[in-house]
């Protein structure tokens, strides 16, 4: 099963790097919107150090959620998808390979970035080690729960805002621990409890997600 | 063996058609026809499981055409060709034999193409390939699979006469040894030395 | 709702029963919030701290009782309907959803009202106040995505696989929401919004909130028994049905 993962992996990352400039857009997404903030808000470096985790993490959340189309849209269009399900292997296995190299390539690049955007709002450079481990354990849990969502409406029209409808309030957890865990930082408590409570989310994410994937792949293509 | 009994499908508000049963056996061929709309397509996803007849069941050796156990011993094509654009022709072929369980070397996979007409642009993004071209690609799952049974999905479509000859002797060759195979087309079939059962949809 | 479940389990059959049960839930419904009104106005006594603005609180709990009650129910139904397949069960959650919304918003509206003049704002982003907006986007999430699916078989058991990922979270939800509030409102508040209980008052709420659960399945009822004629139209039992009628 393994070997079916890094195939799927492989493949899905392949595919990425041949439409780089799609995966691009989703990182530039979430600088904009990070970079929107001070300017609806003011530049007083006082606020902006209080909002930037909320301000990074929303951000996140929101830039995560229009990459989901890309998880199943296109296999769904050319028939692919149709023949990932009359496989001889575990769904459930071929959904976790798709959901790790689109958190590659749509997650990890924002926890990578989000110190640079961290720095913009005067965050102290510790607590920016702190927001980079906290996107490092959240994003995969969006990537996760978020596909979910996306395989729930895979076809349907207005797929993208019944997407974000169905799968924000989900987030919700991630957001608090997630941005929580910089907060505490931030004001010298110590971010442990959060991140374990992050963690242990992306555990539970991790183990249930694929296989309800899966199941709700199947109910849409049937 | 592959056995339908009583099978009613619908689509929508419409019922395509009920009370539906046939077996097929090794070294068999069954031709789905009727005019488009007909239920063809929805017929044959029955036949794989993809989805539940309304009524009815669908069973392959006395089972019921559901987890990796049976799908290990299907071969589907459907109407879409499964190409990804961006990836090459070898790519595409390898990847697919991979999920089916039965990986291609990079020699096995270019004879493979070569034998369908693709020599020289195996190695081309399949989004420069022709329509044609792009079915060839996926029908080469039929040169190497070991599946036993074959849903197809209109197979001959946008193949030039050369290649259908192929895909017919293949059949053939298939049927010969104790495979099965269920497809719709709306050509005239010409499988050599078979005769095909055949069910009408109306 | 379980008189013997598999005679009653055919739409056909459950038609006519649902229509015999509709007014008698009715009238219970009316006469347990008349009881429990006049508990609530008139019985119960004015609270030290809050005077007569606290009586909101008998409509505000048991809604917000109800709306958690009612999205257990419903994903129970559809979890029944996904894994057993009976085309009952589903129409059963879908019949359940907009009253479960219903409640939820009436929570949210007279947590708001009792908020303003028990301490001043509206809204106050406490950890119940604020799941309970987050259920309502639940129930919003749900209502949405059956609607937007064509196909009645999908409809219904991707919308089952909602519910339930949303029974599994909202417990997650609750828990961080919860997190969230204790640490941003620090030690010097908890805001404990219920005055200490007197026997009327939990009395007042217990039948307010069994007046609720009586209109609840008055109203799922009778949505349901539309969901049934729409969905069932081409089958003899509805065509007989509306031929019936003068």
């Amino acid at each position: 099963m393994g070997k079916l993962i890094a195939t799927v992996i492989r493949r899905d990352l392949l595919l990425a790097y041949r439409r780089r400039a799609d995966v691009l857009t989703t990182l530039f997404f979430f600088v904009i919107v990070v970079s929107l903030f001070p300017l609806g808000v003011g530049p007083e470096m006082k606020t902006l150090r209080l909002i930037a985790p909320g301000v990074v993490w929303v951000a996140a959340l929101l830039a995560s959620m229009l990459s989901l189309q890309r998880l199943f849209a296109a296999d769904y269009q050319d028939g692919t998808l149709e023949q990932m399900l009359l496989a001889p292997q575990p769904l459930a296995a071929i959904v976790l390979g798709k959901i790790v190299a689109h958190w590659m390539v749509s997650g990890l690049p924002l926890a990578l970035m989000a110190p640079l955007l961290g720095l913009q709002f005067n965050l102290p450079p510790a607590a920016l080690g702190v927001l980079f481990l906290a996107l490092l354990l959240g994003t995969p849990v969006l990537s996760l729960i978020g596909a979910i969502g996306a395989a729930l409406t895979l076809g349907l029209r207005g797929g993208g805002v019944l997407l974000s409808l169905l799968v924000l309030p989900l987030y919700i957890p991630a957001l608090i621990f997630g941005a929580g865990a910089v907060e505490a930082y931030v004001v010298g408590v110590s971010p442990e409890g959060h991140l374990s409570l992050l963690g242990a989310l992306l555990i539970f994410s991790g183990l249930a997600a694929p296989w309800v994937t899966a199941l709700a792949l199947r109910i849409a293509m049937e | 063996m592959l056995e339908a009994a009583h099978l009613t499908c619908q689509r929508g508000e419409r019922t395509l058609f009920t009370g539906l049963s046939f077996t097929l056996s090794a070294g068999e061929l069954l031709q789905v026809a009727g005019p488009n709309g007909s239920g063809k397509t929805s017929l044959l996803k029955l036949l794989c499981g993809l989805s539940p007849p309304l009524e009815g069941t669908v069973n392959w050796q006395n089972a019921p055409v559901r987890g990796e156990d049976f799908r290990r011993n299907l071969l589907y094509i459907g109407h879409q060709n499964a190409v990804k654009e961006d990836l090459s022709a070898l790519e595409n072929l390898r990847i697919a034999t991979d999920f089916a369980g039965e990986p291609l070397s990079d020699a096995q996979a270019l004879a493979a193409l070569a034998r369908m007409g693709l020599a020289g642009r195996e190695h081309l993004p399949a989004k420069v390939l022709s329509q044609g071209q792009k079915r060839r690609v996926t029908l080469a799952r039929l040169l190497v699979s070991r599946a036993p049974l074959w849903v197809l999905d209109e197979p001959l479509t946008a193949l030039d006469v050369r290649a259908v000859e192929l895909i017919q002797l293949r059949l053939a060759e298939h049927l010969a040894r104790q495979g099965m195979v269920v497809l719709t087309t709306h050509q005239p079939l010409q499988v050599p030395g078979v005769t095909p059962r055949r069910i009408e949809l109306s | 709702m379980t008189i013997n479940i598999f005679k009653f389990s055919s739409p056909a059959t459950f038609y006519p029963l649902a229509g015999k049960l509709i007014p008698w839930f009715y009238g219970l419904a009316a006469i347990l919030t008349v009881i429990g009104l006049y508990i609530s106005f008139f019985v119960a006594p004015t609270d030290a701290t809050q005077g007569e603005v606290y009586r909101i609180i008998f409509i505000h709990v048991p809604a917000a009782w109800m709306s958690m009650f009612i999205y257990l129910l419903m994903a129970g139904w559809a979890g029944l309907g996904l894994i057993l397949n009976t085309r009952l069960s589903s129409m059963m959650a879908h019949a359940l959803a907009p009253t479960g919304a219903m409640f939820t918003f009436v929570a949210l509206i007279t947590g708001a009202f009792w908020g303003k003049p028990a301490w001043g704002t509206w809204w106050d982003w406490d950890a119940r106040m604020t799941s309970e907006l987050i259920l309502l986007f639940l129930y919003i999430g749900y209502m949405s995505l059956t609607a937007a699916i064509d196909d009645v078989r999908r409809a219904d058991k991707a919308g089952a696989i909602l519910a339930l990922v949303g029974a599994v979270n909202v417990p997650i939800i609750y828990f961080s929401v919860k997190w969230w509030n204790t640490l941003h409102q620090g030690a010097s508040v908890s805001l404990t919004r219920a005055p200490s209980m007197a026997e009327t008052m939990l009395l007042g709420m217990l039948i307010m909130a069994l007046a609720a659960w009586m209109y609840a399945i008055a109203a799922a009822l009778s949505r349901v028994r539309l969901i049934m004629l729409e969905r069932e139209k081409s089958s003899a039992w509805v065509q007989a049905l509306l031929e019936q009628k003068p």
